[in-house]
């Protein structure tokens, strides 16, 4: 790949203290992210996804090997607003309007206000949530709201993209219709995305990279190189490729112990 | 520290329900108190210190005059540790009889207070029941509870001690009624009505608010179901309504038994013969008797700790055995 | 006799006309939920005049309701000076004071869990405690004037305001304030943008409970010792030459004053916590 290396994990190992003895979140974690990549972290619960990506994200440090994100520590890069983060619940603030939550990382970050407004309207048309900017967040479904949410994620320039379920809680047909949108919007961003998910189609559809990951103690157990074009319509899921993908990735979490009880 | 409180279990993190594993921040901020009040001992009390020191047309060194300000007979500020020596007098070196012994005066206002919040609960939680199950009760009753809660009712005191004086009932049971049950009068009895009447008072509607908030607690879900089991209105308040209530209700016994003792405090301030906790500090401030203030005051806050820690205690015990804690 | 049977009457049709209202489709309409308090409330008033009047109640034990209208009515000065010594001087200020100093203590020890783990739990102590036997105290420090009504507001309001804003500010969860780091956004950024407005439920929720202490502590604060004016002063004068009606003109006005008091906080958060589910109904 002769695309510049945005994020690289190196020997990453993190170790929780709890009540109950030491978990060993991530072991010997090891991966390359290149700019333009859609990653998706796929595995059943306390394979270390999310522990991954807020190491990542600076929320968690590791306690040996490192994380280097556009060239620099990830604390670092935190510091530099280099990513946006994507949680699994909307997050927004109900006493600001939609506009207004998109509008907060740009104040906290001090763009001017005619900035602001201009970001706030771009990324509203990027996530077609035009005419709903006055609105409170209680007055939108829960996919608008999560919509809300990316799009406070775009709003300030940075090129990489966190998401952790962002689509977790919402159902399968609203699911379908955000992860068609997402890829429209990888698409015209060209940004740098990593995508926690729980749900082997969603993981396939979206990626470019599949790291599928298992538990006791979480690390990688495959990584898979999506051969699926990069235009995808939503009817790709009943291709003979796309099953085949799917496979290996289900292959992949059996190995890993994923359907042991 | 931690693995000391893991081997022993749960219990030992909560001693007079204070959790143990905040102890050093507590007693660290009690000491700051402490000093605070120390100082501010000195600094309230050394113009007299001065004063008399100039009057005798003697000069006081800097040690003697801080003695001086933690040792006087009626200082502005009393240092703790007078106030704790006076409240050791007042309890276990006088009689309980004694006109000057807190243990009596803290009976006197204990009394009123428990009978009170007795009836007012007791009232209170009739009521709520009666709100809840009856439309017409509800919205006449239920605004005026509410709105209740935001008036001093504390003013009807004075009024309400001297009314019932002037019309005879003010001792519980009556005089004739406890010498033929007792063979005296216990002086507890004399003059407590009006008393216990206001601390009901005080009790009851933030128990009725509480309660109803209680009794309603339960959502939809459940009340459907017992509604697919035919279960009358009585099975449903017995079998789920009440016992959902129960956080609710140590709340509102919590308040209520605050605020009884509050009104037990204030109405002793009208009532004769001046007895109680409440009479105690009043006295004090018409003779000038600061640390006679003072220890009545701590009386009235351990009491106060004491009750609500008794509610807290049977709290915690019934609700870890309803599954609710 | 004519007024005892009339009363008796009158609360038959009362009691009677509030079931038929509380159970009418009409029920949930605003007028009858306004209209059967109402009607539960003045029929209390004229069971209370026709009791007394008909059993002949010596008007120094329970005045009857026009009386106590009447006195209203023409002591309006003496009424409204005694609002302006207690609920203005005295409660205002003492409220305004307390409160602003617990918010700006609760930000102060935010900074320090270890200051919060300690003063937390002996600032919910002092708050079940029977602050109101301070009010000898600060009258003796501070004076017979209003100083010292405000003084013993200032207590009490403080500690039961302190526990709810340091409640209130922690009442943002994980998420959020990873969010925030995400943002690099930094201790103020995080306090103004995302948790004080956080924090104005319990805020308020503080600041409608101290209303009450407000007015009670002056007003009890007043039956240790006042100048010739106030409320409390003026109900225990009262209650002393037996003047009740006067008592209860000035225990009426100190109802519509806590409530009014009440209300308006009450007003001015719905518009600041328009967003919280409580309001939103």
């Amino acid at each position: 790949m002769s695309q510049e290396l945005v994020i690289q994990a190196k020997n990453l190992d993190l170790t929780f203290p709890t009540n109950d003895g030491d978990v060993h979140a991530l072991k010997d974690v090891n991966l390359d992210i290149h700019k333009g990549d859609f990653v998706s972290f796929i595995g059943p619960s306390g394979c270390g996804k999310t522990t991954f990506l807020r190491t990542i994200a600076a929320l968690e440090t590791p306690t040996a090997g490192t994380v280097t994100v556009n060239g620099m520590t990830a604390d670092e890069a935190r510091k530099n607003r280099a990513y946006g983060y994507v949680f699994q619940a909307a997050g927004l603030y109900p006493w600001r309007t939609i506009r207004g939550n998109i509008k907060l990382p740009l104040e906290i970050m001090g763009y001017s206000k005619a900035e602001q407004e201009e970001h706030v309207t771009k990324v509203l048309d990027l996530v077609d949530l035009r005419g709903f900017g006055q609105k409170f967040p209680w007055q939108l479904s829960g996919g608008m709201q999560q919509r809300a949410s990316i799009a406070r994620a775009l709003a300030f320039d940075a090129d990489i993209l966190l998401m952790d379920e962002p689509f977790g809680a919402l159902d399968e047909i609203v699911r379908d219709h955000l992860n068609e949108q997402l890829l429209h919007l990888w698409d015209r961003t060209d940004k740098t995305i990593a995508f926690v998910t729980h749900s082997i189609p969603e993981a396939v559809y979206l990626s470019t990279k599949i790291v599928v990951m298992s538990p006791r103690p979480g690390r990688i157990s495959d990584v898979i190189e999506s051969t699926l074009p990069r235009e995808r319509p939503l009817d790709i899921r009943d291709s003979q490729e796309f099953q085949d993908i799917a496979h290996r990735v289900r292959e992949g979490l059996r190995a890993g112990h994923a359907y042991d009880d | 520290m931690e693995t000391v409180w893991k081997t022993y279990g749960f219990y030992t993190y909560r001693v007079l329900g204070v959790d143990m594993r905040n102890l050093l921040p507590i007693l660290t901020v009690v000491a700051a108190i402490m000093v605070i009040w120390y100082a501010a001992s000195i600094g309230m009390n050394k113009k007299w210190t001065y004063d008399q020191a100039g009057r005798a047309g003697v000069e006081v060194t800097f040690t003697e005059m801080v003695a001086d300000t933690w040792a006087q007979d009626r200082p502005v500020l009393p240092a703790p540790h007078q106030v704790v020596a006076e409240l050791y007098r007042s309890v276990f070196e006088k009689k309980i009889s004694s006109k000057k012994s807190l243990v009596f005066h803290g009976w006197i206002t204990l009394s009123a207070t428990l009978l009170g919040f007795v009836f007012g609960t007791g009232m209170g939680i009739l009521l709520a029941i009666g709100i809840v199950h009856n439309r017409a009760m509800d919205m006449g009753v239920m605004p005026w509870a509410i709105a209740s809660q935001t008036v001093p009712i504390i003013a009807i005191a004075p009024m309400i001690v001297v009314v019932m004086s002037t019309i005879g009932a003010t001792d519980f049971l009556g005089k004739d009624t406890a010498t033929a049950i007792f063979g005296y009068q216990p002086a507890f009895m004399k003059g407590v009505l009006p008393k216990a009447v206001i601390a009901a008072y005080l009790s009851f509607f933030p128990v009725v608010v509480g309660m109803v908030k209680g009794l309603r607690s339960p959502d939809h879900m459940q009340l459907d179901l017992l509604k697919t089991y035919n279960a009358s209105k009585q099975r449903t308040f017995w079998s789920l309504r009440l016992p959902s209530s129960a956080p609710y209700l140590f709340t509102s016994l919590k308040i209520g038994m605050a605020a009884a003792l509050v009104g037990a405090i204030v109405s002793e301030l009208s009532a004769v013969p001046l007895r109680g906790l409440g009479a105690r500090m009043l006295t004090g401030s018409y003779y000038g008797q600061t640390i006679q203030i003072w220890s009545a005051l701590f009386a009235a806050a351990a009491l106060a700790a004491t009750l609500v820690a008794s509610i807290s205690w049977v709290e915690r015990r019934s609700l870890k055995k309803m599954g609710m804690s | 006799m004519g007024w005892l049977i009339g009363v008796f009457l009158f609360w038959l049709a009362g009691y009677f006309l509030n079931i038929y209202l509380a159970n009418s489709p009409w029920r949930k309409t605003r007028i009858v939920k306004l209209a059967v308090p109402a009607i539960f409330g003045i029929t209390i008033l004229v069971v209370w005049e026709g009791l007394v009047r008909g059993l002949e109640v010596p008007s120094v034990i329970l005045p009857p309701p026009s009386m106590i209208g009447a006195r209203i009515a023409t002591s309006l000065p003496i009424l409204w000076s005694d609002l302006i010594q207690t609920f203005v001087k005295g409660a205002l200020t003492g409220y305004l004071m307390g409160c602003g100093a617990a918010v700006i203590t609760a930000i102060l020890i935010d900074r320090s869990p270890f200051l919060q783990r300690g003063l937390l739990p002996v600032g919910n102590f002092i708050a079940a405690l029977p602050i109101i036997g301070t009010a000898p105290i600060l009258v003796m420090w501070f004076g017979f004037d209003w100083h010292s009504k405000a003084a013993v507001v200032v207590v009490m309001v403080f500690f039961p305001m302190l526990v709810n804003t340091v409640q209130g500010l922690a009442a943002t969860d994980s998420m959020q304030r990873d969010l925030m780091r995400t943002y690099a956004g930094g201790y103020w950024n995080t306090l103004f943008k995302l948790r004080l407005p956080a924090a104005m439920p319990a805020i308020f929720n503080g600041l409608k409970i101290a209303t009450t202490l407000a007015l009670i502590g002056a007003i009890v604060a007043e039956f240790f010792g006042s100048p010739t004016l106030g409320m409390g002063f003026r109900i225990s004068v009262e209650v002393g030459r037996l003047g009740l009606d006067m008592v209860w003109a000035e225990i009426a006005v100190a109802a519509l004053a806590g409530s009014a008091f009440y209300g308006v906080i009450a007003l001015i958060e719905k518009g600041v916590t328009f967003w919280h589910p409580s309001q939103r109904g």
